[in-house]
């Protein structure tokens, strides 16, 4: 048994995250559906056909951003998790780069990519369309599936498949018998983040689906913000939630009852070089995820380059220099970047000790592991704008006004980084073969050096994980920086943000260049926190 | 045992969360509200003691996430005052008003700057300004004093106008908005949603005011079989579809400044603006700063109002936000005077008339570009 200290310290530890939850999302929120109250704009908005329709497309285009970023991201795992070949960490970091970028300039990345292509004019007219929706969320979203079921695949024992294989059956029977029900507990799991993050997506929707297509969020955005609208919001919020949790429990009801407990090993025994075959679905992997990722990220960079007097790097330079007569910032591009970074790193360490232990005792089948998933899911599928304004008459009250502290910024960074750890850590946990805990415990170790020894391995490379997707979410994060920032300090976006809101060449120049210099600070972050992840595997 | 499933659990209280909330919403209906001109019945703040009796106190501003001032401006009130500001930002100008009317009375900050002409009465009526009258008042000019009862005091105004990139017309350039409509501007003119950005709001306006309340709807169709593209917000205007970030679109909506943007961002550097403003097809915008209701320092607050108004902040916001200062003798920088941005008789319409009527006509525009 676990002596009293431990079990003090684990009820701190639970108690300390809920009052987390409690303080930054639960509070908030329901203050601010609380302010909204109204009976007969409830029955207004239910009674209206317009709301029925914005519910059905937000529904339809979500499941369908996520099966297709659940289809195109797999073979991009596959090859990441099983192939070893030169620049894999490389290409790992590489789909993570546009989860970060604002999307106001991914999006004039691909109004100029569709005008080049002659997407934009009949008989194929993309922008304004489903489809572009679609398309984009891909494109932000791959990256979950490719982490999250890539790093999970890559520890999977591969004996079942080479049984399979010695068996008789081929590869696409062996995928679809033996490994994608092994994979399914990851696979669910990636798929509801996207799920969230494509129905409560704004921008792209705002930017790519023209006037026709309006969903949940944007509604709940459009009623709250320009027309304060507080009851509409309110009720709308009422209805996203209702969705968010029905869709959960769901999913986390699949989850249990699906877990399997797995046979993992270090990826270093399992990863081969390919040959043959092996080798073309390779390459069809990283063309893929060229394509998709890089031709985006490729135009950015062109037009970062591209200044009034041939390619060069004029812009860039300009960034460090915003003394001149007229800034169009009012601090160096690479300040705006140490700010970024100071931000993440708080927003990061946050979500990652809050999202450990969620991850701990979401991992357990009792109820009070599912509804700490859903709970702490729940702010990835709420209006930003809801837990923002919330959080304006929530926290009003306290001992202190928290609304205006600093540090307000990287705690709601972090309310959206906590579930990506917090799934990682449970996934994780729940796959450890209890075989393993047996043997440690039939060993004679203790209940204590098992889950050192055991648990806390195969968590920590999980943690590092989840901590690399919360690093990248500050990173780009725009919703929360834009609450209540302070404007002589901005951050990345911020600084994208504003260069974007002036006529000019130098203006536009340089706001592409940050978002290169972003979508390098991402790559590189991510691929700093993964040898970390290397050096924790090694103790395995 | 049988145990319900979770999300049975979880939705039954969400269920039940509503109902209670709603069994207690039905009170909540009140009089006949005050309208945005009507007397507030107010006491405005006065001071008029040594500038330096607050020293120490430190204030916060409000402001939208454009705002932006040099470093060097508010280190020159905190030498006249002793008081410290802290500036926060908000989203756009509607998100900050509807913050600011949700937390009426329990503010986030003391002053807000920004709140516009478009904007003006959603934010009176709400209560969430304290009447203080400037000294500074004096030297801005009668047209835009909008608020009777001083709530809010101008701070600065800009054009929103249609912008042309002079290379990029076929033929001759348009010379008032109906040209717009004319088929030799078909697929040439990109606007923005009036619900989601500030000149697409002026845009509309505009239209209204031009063609009257009855007249502006023809227009707009005839505008929308023309080709018309429509885009959230400035930015995926201007450089996505216009011509300035490598779009088609020749005609732009805009700003009256943005031309002196063009000249002064351009690169290589070019002697004269390669966009015009179309001046007859100007929306004007006034926009003001207010002591927010429920402040802990109305007296402190005043004298930022009135630093916010004198030459020292408006000298420094024509380069930085690319709108004019509302002091007359604040001095213009030399491009400004040279490349003069503003119409010399700007469309307009009163802020009670835009409050009362702005969801409509949105409706009513949405309806029509979208048909």
């Amino acid at each position: 048994m676990p002596g009293l200290a431990s079990r003090v310290a684990r009820v701190l530890a639970v108690l300390t995250v809920g009052g987390f939850l409690f303080v930054f999302y639960l509070l908030p929120v329901s203050s601010i559906l609380w302010r909204g109250r109204s009976w007969s704009v409830a029955v207004d908005v239910i009674g209206r056909g317009a709301t029925w329709r914005i519910i059905w497309f937000t529904l339809w285009q979500s499941i369908a951003s996520t099966a297709i970023t659940l289809v195109v991201g797999l073979p991009i795992a596959h090859a990441i998790a099983r192939y070893k070949f030169r620049g894999r960490a490389a290409l790992r970091a590489f789909v993570t780069v546009p989860f970060v970028l604002p999307t106001v300039v991914v999006a004039t990345a691909f109004l100029s990519l569709s005008d080049r292509f002659g997407l934009d004019s009949d008989p194929v007219r993309l922008p304004g369309t489903a489809w572009a929706i679609l398309i984009a969320h891909v494109f932000f979203n791959v990256a979950v599936v490719v982490r999250s079921v890539g790093g999970y695949w890559s520890q999977l024992d591969d004996a079942p498949e080479a049984a399979a294989r010695t068996l008789g059956a081929g590869r696409i029977r062996t995928f679809l018998y033996v490994t994608a029900p092994r994979l399914r507990p990851s696979l669910l799991s990636s798929a509801a983040i996207v799920f969230l993050f494509s129905f409560t997506s704004f921008g792209v929707v705002l930017i790519l689906g023209g006037l026709r297509r309006v969903t949940i969020e944007t509604e709940i955005w459009r009623y709250a913000t320009q027309r304060t609208d507080f009851e509409t919001a309110a009720t709308l919020g009422v209805i996203q939630l209702v969705v968010v949790v029905v869709m959960l429990a769901a999913n986390g009801r699949l989850q249990g009852r699906l877990a399997v407990q797995e046979r993992t090993r270090p990826p270093s025994e399992v990863e081969r070089v390919p040959t043959g075959v092996a080798r073309l679905g390779l390459f069809g992997a990283v063309g893929l995820a060229l394509v998709l990722v890089g031709v985006p990220l490729a135009v950015l960079v062109e037009r970062s380059m591209s200044t009034g007097d041939g390619y060069g790097f004029g812009y860039y330079r300009a960034l460090g220099n915003q003394d001149a007569r007229i800034p169009l910032l009012p601090v160096s591009g690479w300040e705006a970047v140490g700010n970024s970074l100071s931000w993440a790193v708080i927003a990061t360490l946050i979500a990652t000790v809050v999202g450990t232990v969620a991850g701990v005792v979401s991992s357990s089948r009792r109820r009070l592991g599912r509804v700490t998933d859903i709970a702490f899911l729940l702010p990835l599928g709420t209006s930003a704008v809801l837990v923002g304004f919330g959080m304006l008459i929530a926290l009003d009250d306290a001992p202190i006004d928290f609304r205006t502290r600093w540090w307000i910024v990287p705690v709601a960074q972090a309310l959206i980084g906590v579930p990506f750890v917090m799934r990682s850590v449970s996934t994780a946990l729940r796959s450890i073969d209890p075989s393993l805990r047996e043997a440690a415990a039939t060993m004679g170790a203790s209940p204590r050096r098992v889950w050192r020894e055991v648990d806390v391995p195969i968590a920590s490379r999980a943690v590092v994980v989840g901590a690399a997707f919360a690093f990248a979410i500050s990173v780009g994060e725009f919703g929360a920086t834009t609450f209540l920032a302070r404007p002589q300090r901005p951050t990345v976006p911020t600084a994208i943000f504003r260069l974007l809101g002036r006529p000019g060449d130098l203006a536009f120049g340089q706001a592409m260049a940050l978002s290169v210099i972003l979508m390098l600070i991402t790559g590189t972050a991510v691929l700093v926190i993964e040898k970390m992840r290397v050096v924790v595997a090694g103790e395995l | 045992m049988y145990k319900s499933p979770s999300w049975v659990r979880l939705s039954g209280l969400v269920v039940t969360t509503l109902l209670i909330v709603s069994a207690c919403s039905s009170s909540s209906s009140s009089d006949e509200a005050r309208r945005c001109f009507d007397d507030p019945e107010l006491t405005a703040v006065t001071f008029d003691g040594d500038p330096m009796t607050f020293a120490g106190t430190e204030l916060t501003m409000l402001a939208y996430d454009s705002f932006f001032v040099s470093e060097s401006v508010f280190e020159a009130f905190e030498e006249q005052t002793g008081i410290l500001v802290t500036v926060l930002t908000s989203a756009d100008t509607g998100t900050m008003v509807s913050e600011a009317v949700l937390t009426a009375g329990e503010p986030v900050a003391d002053v807000m700057w920004g709140i516009d002409n478009t904007f003006l009465c959603r934010g009176l009526e709400a209560d969430i300004f304290t009447p203080y009258v400037s000294p500074l008042l004096e030297d801005v000019a009668d047209e835009l004093q909008l608020d009777p009862f001083n709530r809010v005091t101008p701070v600065d105004f800009s054009d929103l106008c249609v912008n042309y990139w002079s290379s990029a017309l076929d033929g001759p350039a348009p010379t008032s908005i109906a040209d717009l409509a004319e088929p030799q501007y078909a697929e040439t003119f990109v606007t923005q949603n009036p619900e989601t950005s500030a000149p697409g709001m002026g845009f509309l306006l505009s239209t209204i005011a031009a063609f009257g309340e009855d007249g502006w709807q023809d227009y707009w169709s005839r505008l929308a079989d023309n080709g018309l593209a429509v885009s959230p917000g400035w930015s995926e205007a201007y450089y996505g579809e216009f011509v300035a970030g490598g779009g088609d679109r020749a005609i732009v909506m805009s700003y009256a400044s943005s031309p002196i943007a063009e000249l002064i961002f351009a690169d290589p550097p070019v002697e004269a603006p390669p966009t015009v403003a179309l001046l007859d097809s100007c929306f004007r915008s006034v926009e003001f700063a207010g002591i927010l209701a429920g402040t802990d320092n109305p007296e402190a607050a005043s004298l930022l109002v009135d630093f916010l108004l004198s030459p020292t902040l408006q000298e420094d916001i024509p380069f930085n936000m690319f709108v004019f200062p509302a002091n007359q003798r604040a001095e213009l920088p030399p491009e400004f005077v040279e490349w003069a941005p503003l119409s010399a008789s700007p469309l307009t319409l009163a802020p009670d008339v835009i409050e009362a009527n702005r969801d409509d006509w949105t409706e009513q525009w949405t309806e029509i570009v979208l048909r």
